[in-house]
This record gives structure tokens, C-alpha cells and sequence, in this order.
């Protein structure tokens, strides 16, 4: 899960890294509010969750809490990339010295975590990486040994920083290892990270990701979101299904993400043939799925609006086929007359020739039975395409 | 000969005693794998009786391997308790760990990573996440049906488990030396390269399938590995070519970020090293059938 700025700003206050003040405001008036509070110059920050949003009109400095006000009814409704500011961050002005880069992330080919930081700051770092790799340090960290001060102290040197300068930082770099480490994070990023002018270090924005995984060891954590999520997804996911809503018109359930995945693209291959017709959603009903959890993902999927056919595509390793193919008929019987979707189901592995066996004897008028993937693909997308 | 798993393993089970434990205890006890025991300190002294068979069930891995001479460990522990697992079965130098648990956090998995190399990469680590590896009519250490396909000269490598069993039902008439799926988390052990390079030393493996998908950059690397060390003959098949970015599929490291890890990217490394890529998996297995024909 990614963070939003202010959430990321309230967690590295709460773990000692230093930040300036940040308020958050849902409307003009709580804007004003939060600026009056704060006093002096303050920032009117866009809470979206994807870049360019300073480009975008989304970041105003204002002199007065009128000006904040009047930035904040500009930037609440605006839309960045897609994305609809419903939120914004009032934080306090910064009269910046120097700007860095620091980041600590995931490096997954290298099975281990990696600090990134450089003095050079103020630009986007995917430029700085690609523009000018020296002055950007690529440091491994140790997943057990972690940061310490030591640590911290080779990772400014590395990225540049003056032996004065590394002391100031260091020390931050330990607390930001602290976030990553205590909140599982799978990514901490500083950009920029501060020098002000009265000599101070601060985290002017962050960006946090927590690991889903370990959701378990935070049940702390609130899960207030104000990011745009889809309806279907939601449902999705109250009903523990691994579900992705797509554009496309061809409904996918599958079992496993791989395989999933892959039904996916042959299933686009085939709508090449057939008016250019995309898959609609990914969905994986997993692992040992039972007839229940069947019938619950077809239910979520013929509630898309978009859905024109529906491709069941099952290789029974641990889930078998006959449940899952009384899953259909499960789901089916509860539609009764309000069923309209065709459904293609390619059944194949375990218990295949008992489940092949419910569905021809259920012999519903809107379920086809195909023997492979690719023709069951090809099928869903004529299906769909007409 | 097989890679990894053969007729010697004698295996153990961490999380024996549990649901899936016990269940898949059962089915690889019916697919011919010797399984010699469990693995639960709470239940510690215990035996359980299992298709017929008594299996002990003992303290910890170290107990298990003194009085069975195991040399496998498959671990079905819940995710919060993963990591020690993990570390008992490092601790002790099994010589194969295999973690089928899904859902482990990725700090705990790259924990257990640099603790396995802090102790001199004694042991093998597959997964998490993973369905295991089989040597068909040999062992079967994980939860892969061990009736999808025969023995035969293919070698199978798949982050995903159920595109490893689509593939070794279209590949069942050549018939499998062995397939390792290797799990589709962000921190695994065992790599594809690892297994290349294992089915390329395996006498007994005369092709190799690699099967890959969106995240990371596993599939680059296996395909400079390829063009650098493999003499044997590779078809590879990536899924996930209509994920939008940022939006994980499903794995917990299947998600495009930015420019990175398509599998547009993939496809084209794998074709730029001259491996053949098919575009969905009975292509794949067609193209194989082609390169093995040809042998």
C-alpha cells in the first residue's frame, strides 16, 4: 500500500525525523483554517498519488491564509493524471539552503535493500539516475544488520556529502531506517530531503510503501483511504478475492496469478479476431479454491457493467474441478432468470472428467464447454464481440 | 539423474501437523515421495499416522535430519512463524528448503536470504510462494500434482505454479525431468539461473522450458545467462503482457513500475538472446515440440 504525503510526513514525525508542519484539508474552509494555524508562508500541496503533480498546478505557495484559501479551492477537484484532488496538504514554508535525495527500497535481484542518495537534489531522480549515475550512491544494506550511524555516515559519503554535512544527515538516515524497517516498508523515500537556511535537516516530502504481506503485524493501522478506489474492487475484496478491474469486455476467472495473467493476454490475442475485445478484469480465485469462492467471484464479475461474455479457465493442481464446476452451477441457480452473460469454461487437471460431467449434465443454455485454453479464449471473445 | 530432488531425497515437513500440512503431506505420500517425518515443537514426540505410514514428529529440523537422515525440508508454516522456519532449517544445513508458504513478509524473506549466506549458503532455498519442485517418478517435495506428467528430458523453471502445471500437462507425451517453480515473490531463493544452470549440467535434461512473468528483471538476467553458459535448448513464455502498470497481478512481485520489468522487455531479451518465445502456452509447448523434434 502506498502512502499519501501527509501520512508519510505524520509517520516520520512520529520517529523523530524532522519535519516542518502539515495540516490536512478537505475543503476551502478547513485550508484556511490549517493556514491560519500554521501562520506565515505556507504550501498548498495536491494529496494524489503520482508524480508531476507541481507541473500539474497541484503545489501553490501562499503568502496569506486568503491566498491559501483561494490555492486550495483551485487545487481540491483538480485532476492530476486521472487522479481527483480530494485532499489537500497545508504545510509550513521552508526557506531552503540545499536540496538531496535518500531513499531506501527494495532490490529484488539482488535479494537485499539498497539506500540511494545523493547532495544533488531538486531534480527528479529518474533524470539524476540517468543523466548523471555517478552522483547518485547506490548503497546495499545489510537485511539484518540494517543502518546504523556507521552506516549512515558511508551512505553520505558515498552520495556525496561533506564529512559536516554527513553528520547533520547521517543520523536522519538512521531514523528513516527505522520507518523501513519497524513499518515494513518496502520503500522510504526523502525527496526532497533539506538543508534550510538556519542549518536544519528536513524532510520536505516522502514517499512510503508498506509491504501487504505483513498487514498482520500492523493491525494498528488505520485504513482510511481517500484514493480512488473501484467499486467492484472494493467488493472484491471484502470477499478475499484477488481482483483487478481492466477496461476490456471479456470477464476472466482463473486460479493462480500466473496463469491468470497469461489468460489475460490470450485472451487479448484472440480479440485481435474478433473486433479488437479485452479482457475485463484479472481475477484469481487461488489455490484449493472451493465452490463457494467460485460462485462468489462470478458474482463480482457479472456485476461489471462491461462483462459481455465471461472465461472460467481452471487447471485443477489443488483446486479440482468439480468444485469448481459446482461453483457455476451454484452461481447460476442463484441468478435464476437474471443471468444473461454467456460463461466458456475450460476445466482441466484434477477431477476434470467429474466436473466436464456436472456441466453437460446442468447443460445450461448460457455455459460452453471448450477443451483448450485457446479455443476457450477464442470463444469468449466472439461471444463478447457481439 | 534430475536436478536438485531425485530418488535419494528423504523429506521432512515443517507445519506437518497443520490443515495444509497434513493435506499435502498425504498427496505427496501418494505420489511416491518418501516423506520420514514432521516438524512441530509443540508436538514434539508425537507420531502421526499418514496414508498408512507413522511419521514421527519431532522438536526441530536438526532432531528431524539426526534421526531420519533427512535432506529435504518442505515448509508449510503459517507466514507469521516463515522466518523461523526458515532460520531452524538454515541453522541445521538441510541441504534443500522449500517454502510453499504464501504471504510472508518481504523483510522476513530477505531476513532469512542474507542469514542463509551469513552461514555459507549450506542450504537451498526455494520459494515462497512457490509450489515446489518435482522429479517425476522420483519425489515430489511441494504441492504439485504429481500425476500431471511422467518422467521424460524436459526441464521446467516457472515463477508461477499453475503455468508450471498447464505446462507439464502439454508437455506430458515428452515427459519431465524435473520442474522447479520458483515462487512470485519480490525475494526468492533458488532463480531461474540457478536452475538453468543445474538442468544444463543434468545429463538426463535435453531441453528446458522457462516460463517468467511482469516484475523484476529475473527473465533479463536468465536470458544473458543463456546466450553467456546454456549449450542446451531454451523456450521461454512470459505472461502478463496486457498488465496495466502499477497494479500488482496477483503475485506480490508481479507489478510493471515504470519501464521496468514489462513483458514486452522480457520477451525481447529472451529473443535478442536467441531463445524462442512463445506467445501463450501450448505455442510455447508447440515450439518445444519443434526443438525437441529436431534434437
Amino acid at each position: 500500500m502506498d502512502l499519501f504525503e501527509y501520512q508519510a510526513r505524520d509517520l516520520f514525525e512520529a520517529y523523530g525525523v524532522p519535519v516542518l508542519q502539515g495540516l490536512i484539508a478537505d475543503t476551502p474552509d478547513e485550508a484556511e483554517a490549517a493556514a491560519a494555524k500554521i501562520g506565515g508562508v505556507v504550501v498548498v500541496k495536491a494529496q494524489v498519488q503520482v508524480g508531476g503533480r507541481g507541473k500539474a498546478g497541484g503545489v501553490k505557495v501562499a503568502k496569506t491564509v486568503a491566498e491559501a484559501r483561494a490555492h486550495a479551492e483551485n487545487i481540491l477537484g483538480l485532476d492530476i493524471k486521472g487522479h481527483i484532488v480530494k485532499r489537500v496538504m497545508i504545510a509550513q514554508g521552508a526557506s531552503i539552503a540545499s536540496e538531496f535525495y535518500f531513499s531506501i527500497l527494495l532490490d529484488r535481484s539482488n535479494r537485499t535493500f539498497l539506500a540511494l542518495c545523493s547532495v544533488e537534489g531538486g531534480m527528479e531522480i529518474e533524470q539524476l539516475a540517468v543523466e548523471r549515475p555517478e552522483a547518485l550512491a547506490k548503497v546495499a544494506v545489510d537485511a539484518i544488520e540494517g543502518i546504523d550511524l556507521n552506516k549512515a555516515l558511508a551512505i553520505a559519503k558515498a552520495g556525496g556529502f561533506n564529512d559536516e554535512l554527513a553528520a547533520k544527515v547521517a543520523p536522519v538516515f538512521v531514523s528513516l531506517w527505522s520507518v523501513f524497517k519497524k513499518e515494513d516498508a518496502t520503500l522510504v523515500e526523502v525527496n526532497p530531503l533539506v538543508l534550510d537556511e538556519s542549518g536544519k535537516i528536513l524532510a520536505l516530502d516522502g514517499k512510503v510503501t508498506y509491504d501487504d504481506n505483513a498487514e498482520f503485524r500492523h493491525t494498528e493501522r488505520e485504513h482510511v483511504s481517500i484514493a480512488k478506489v473501484d467499486p467492484l474492487e472494493a467488493k472484491a475484496k471484502a470477499l478475499d478475492l484477488n481482483y483487478v478491474k481492466l477496461d476490456g469486455s471479456v470477464g476472466v476467472i482463473g486460479n493462480g496469478a500466473g496463469l491468470v495473467m497469461s489468460t489475460l493476454d490470450v485472451v487479448a490475442y484472440a480479440g485481435e479476431k474478433h473486433g479488437g475485445v479485452k479482457p475485463a478484469n484479472f481475477l484469481d480465485i487461488g489455490g484449493g479454491a472451493s465452490a463457494e469462492v467460485m460462485a462468489n467471484g462470478l458474482d463480482v464479475i457479472l456485476g461489471d457493467e462491461q462483462v459481455k461474455s465471461v472465461f472460467v479457465n481452471v487447471f485443477g493442481g489443488i483446486t479440482a474441478c468439480d468444485a469448481v464446476a459446482n461453483g457455476i452451477v451454484g452461481a447460476l441457480n442463484s441468478l435464476g432468470d437474471s443471468a444473461s452473460k454467456p460463461l466458456v469454461v475450460r476445466l482441466d487437471g484434477n477431477n476434470v472428467v467429474e466436473g466436464r460431467r456436472i456441466l453437460a449434465e446442468y447443460n445450461h443454455p448460457l455455459v460452453t464447454v471448450v477443451e483448450t485454453m485457446d479455443e476457450a479464449a477464442d470463444k469468449a471473445a466472439e461471444l463478447a464481440n457481439r | 539423474m534430475a536436478i536438485f530432488l531425485d530418488e535419494n531425497s528423504k523429506i521432512i515437513v515443517q507445519g506437518m501437523t497443520g490443515a495444509e500440512g497434513m493435506k499435502h503431506t498425504t498427496r505427496m505420500l501418494k505420489g511416491g515421495s518418501n516423506i520420514v517425518g514432521g516438524v512441530n515443537p509443540r508436538k514434539a514426540g508425537e507420531t502421526v499416522n499418514v496414508e498408512g505410514k507413522d511419521l514421527p514428529v519431532f522438536g526441530t529440523v536438526a532432531e528431524a535430519m539426526a534421526a531420519t537422515g533427512a535432506n529435504v525440508s518442505v515448509i508449510f508454516v503459517p507466514p507469521a512463524f516463515a522466518k523461523s522456519a526458515l532460520i531452524e532449517a538454515i541453522d541445521a544445513e538441510i541441504p534443500l528448503a522449500v517454502a510453499i508458504t504464501e504471504g510472508i513478509p518481504v523483510h522476513d524473506s530477505a531476513e532469512a536470504w542474507q542469514y542463509n549466506l551469513n552461514h555459507g549458503s549450506k542450504t537451498r532455498l526455494i520459494g515462497p510462494n512457490c509450489p515446489g519442485i518435482i522429479s517425476p517418478g522420483k519425489s515430489n517435495a511441494g504441492i504439485t500434482p504429481w500425476d500431471i506428467a511422467g518422467f521424460g528430458p524436459i526441464g521446467l523453471v516457472s515463477k508461477s505454479g499453475t503455468l508450471t502445471y498447464q505446462m507439464m500437462f502439454e508437455l506430458r507425451d515428452i515427459g519431465i525431468s524435473t520442474a522447479i517453480g520458483i515462487g512470485g515473490d519480490p525475494v526468492i531463493g533458488t532463480t531461474h539461473i540457478d536452475a538453468l544452470a543445474a538442468f544444463e549440467a543434468d545429463p538426463e535434461t535435453k531441453a528446458i522450458v522457462l516460463i517468467g512473468e511482469i516484475g523484476g528483471d529475473s527473465e533479463e538476467k536468465a536470458a544473458a545467462y543463456i546466450a553467456a553458459n546454456v549449450t542446451k535448448p531454451v523456450v521461454a513464455y512470459v505472461a502478463g503482457f496486457t498488465a496495466p502498470e502499477g497494479k500488482t497481478m496477483g503475485h506480490a512481485g508481479a507489478i510493471v513500475s515504470g519501464s521496468a520489468g514489462t513483458a514486452q522487455a522480457k520477451k525481447e531479451a529472451f529473443e535478442a538472446a536467441g531463445v524462442k518465445v512463445g506467445k501463450t502456452p501450448s505455442e510455447t509447448a508447440k515450439l518445444m515440440r519443434e526443438v525437441y523434434a529436431a534434437l
